[in-house]
């Protein structure tokens, strides 16, 4: 008797080991983008590096102002939302509002598919299609573009949004929708002035966390951005975000190099940006549950 | 009747926001298809690449995204599937649960070019295994172990509770039910998981650009510790490096188009064993 409990609890502890491991890469991965990022803040002063307004990595002086970057990723994960709220959220209320069981059964698929394409198809896709289109339509003397960027980013974070804001409409309980019919309300009323308030939060969890995807995409941004690093004064002109930038110069850098150090930096940023935006969308989520009664 | 117009509208839009996602999927899948058939063929997917990346195959690209994948779910299924089961089969409810929670989540929020700093500079360069298969594997089995975990957690919670205490009932211990109750009956839910993510590493670029990946490589990768080719990079390089840029196109376009049917067929069939599975519990 004595043995078998001995054995019960060492698989207690076995497991409660494992179920440690992603605490510890994520610590890890922390400790290692502060260990490789903070040696550049040695070298500049933080605030020039965060404020700085030219990236010349290779230069001589190398100049190593973030600003470009940081305002390049922030312009086109604004747009991606212009792009990816309304697909998102818009397919999220069709799929649950107004498609019959036969439809859903089909449209949930076909969001779950979009959101499996990886990111260097949508990449390759905005290069080769996307971007020419563009670039023909409106004039522009090159198609890779911020605007290009925020167009591919949003198709694909819109998976994202759609399948949390459709889960946080199935949460609203069926009761609202009742009481509001029976005050005369037609479906539309209804749903916007009960079903989207009551699902709000639910909703504004989803919109964070594609945000969050948007700023961290890499691959497509790299392909269909166009890579300067400068300020972006519009929308229609090529832009390096953080991600991409990180992406083509960290294959070129010797390791150990301010240049490298600079690379981890931006990488601590972007860590924890997204960082901010994941216990920010956590924390409304857990509002929304227990406002909505459901505990946890 | 001003509602009744109000309410068409509202419902019209909605439904165009629909179409254009839909519009979307199709167009991709359109365009790389009708684009990448003509460049596929036998010797496409067996041979290995000629005359500086503007012939042959690219047998070695597929090998390596197959070794990737392998490696990446080898390492995080038995991790995440044990997470799994403290998490849910184990965990008192208290702030280290709720810690590793968290920490689940924002693992799975973490931008993935930095799970590419990461493996560059703990198994490229610390652990000393340099740009090699194994860092490549590491890296991607990290950062798919998140979804690893939250699938299978839910694939342990949609094992009704009265399957575990029947079995407590016979007087089985709580290892004792987990191996022979729980673990068989979430089985596919499981799966479905791994599936989920095995379409993922095979799509992903950014954490192997540094950690595993190369254009260009003699035959095929002889040990874990070698450098190797993957279909999403070798797209990425072909469009960005190499010699003839022109001919290099219809190349990529084959890749896409291999790497998007690979990554469909795993997707849908996740999709399947899911929609079995959920009909048998009802």
């Amino acid at each position: 008797m004595k043995k078998a409990q001995l054995k019960e609890n060492l698989y207690r502890w076995f497991f409660g080991l494992f179920a440690f491991s992603s605490l510890i890469f994520l610590v890890g991965i922390t400790i290692i983008l502060f260990k490789e990022g903070l040696p550049l803040f040695k070298e500049i002063n933080f605030f020039n590096t965060i404020a700085g307004r030219y990236w010349y990595p290779t230069y001589e002086p190398p100049e190593f102002g973030m600003l470009p970057l940081i305002l390049a990723s922030f312009w086109v994960t604004v747009g991606a939302l212009f792009v990816c709220v309304p697909l998102g959220v818009g397919s999220a209320l069709y799929i649950h509002e107004l498609a019959g069981d036969r439809q859903k059964a089909i449209l949930k698929p076909l969001v779950e598919i979009l959101a499996s394409i990886p990111s260097i198809v949508y990449g390759f896709f905005g290069m080769v299609i996307v971007a020419p289109l563009l670039q023909d339509w409106l004039n522009l003397p090159v198609g890779q573009t911020a605007f290009t960027g925020s167009l591919m980013l949003g198709i694909m974070a819109t998976p994202t949004v759609c399948s949390i804001a459709e889960d946080a409409l199935g949460f609203v309980p069926k009761g609202f929708r009742e009481a509001s019919f029976a005050v005369g309300a037609n479906r539309w009323q209804t749903l916007t002035r009960v079903v989207i308030p009551a699902a709000g939060s639910g909703i504004s969890t989803a919109i964070i966390l594609g945000m969050s995807r948007a700023v961290g995409e890499t691959m497509t941004v790299l392909m269909v951005t166009g890579g300067a690093a400068v300020i972006p004064k519009s929308f229609f002109q090529p832009v390096r975000p953080m991600t991409s930038t990180i992406a083509a110069e960290m294959g070129e850098t010797v390791i150990g190099s301010t240049h490298y150090h600079a690379l981890f930096a931006i990488g601590l940023i972007l860590f924890f940006i997204t960082l901010v935006f994941n216990i920010v969308a956590e924390f409304i989520s857990r509002r929304f549950r227990i406002k909505l009664g459901l505990g946890r | 009747m001003k509602r009744g117009i109000s309410q068409r509208l509202g419902f019209f839009s909605l439904f165009l926001c629909m179409l254009v996602t839909l519009f979307f999927l199709g167009a991709i899948i359109y365009f790389i298809t009708a684009r990448g058939v003509s460049a596929i063929s036998w010797e496409f997917l067996t041979q290995v690449p000629k005359k500086a990346m503007t012939a042959g195959g690219v047998a070695p690209a597929i090998l390596g995204t197959f070794y990737l994948t392998l490696g990446a779910v080898v390492f995080s299924l038995p991790l995440g599937v044990a997470c799994a089961i403290y998490l849910c089969e184990y965990s008192p409810k208290n702030y280290v649960v709720n810690l590793i929670r968290i920490s689940i989540n924002n693992l799975a929020g973490v931008p993935s070019v930095v799970f590419g700093l990461f493996g560059l500079a703990v198994f490229v360069k610390f652990l000393d295994f340099g740009v090699s298969i194994l860092s490549g594997c590491l890296t991607l089995g990290i950062m798919i172990l998140p979804n690893i975990i939250s699938a299978s957690q839910e694939a342990l919670l949609a094992v009704p509770q009265s399957y575990r205490e029947a079995s407590f009932a016979l007087g089985a211990t709580r290892w004792e039910t987990i191996k022979r109750v729980v673990l068989p009956s979430s089985l596919s839910g499981i799966l479905t998981g791994v599936i989920l993510s095995i379409g993922r590493v095979a799509g992903e670029t950014a954490p192997i650009l540094f950690t595993a990946a190369t254009f260009y490589m003699r035959g095929y990768p002889n040990s874990i510790f070698s450098e190797v080719m993957a279909l999403p990079y070798h797209i990425y390089a072909l469009m960005t490096e190499g010699t003839h840029p022109q001919q290099q196109r219809h190349i990529a376009y084959g890749c896409a188009m291999v790497l998007l049917i690979l990554v469909l067929m795993v997707s849908t069939l996740a999709i399947i064993i899911r929609q079995k599975q959920r009909s048998k519990y009802g």
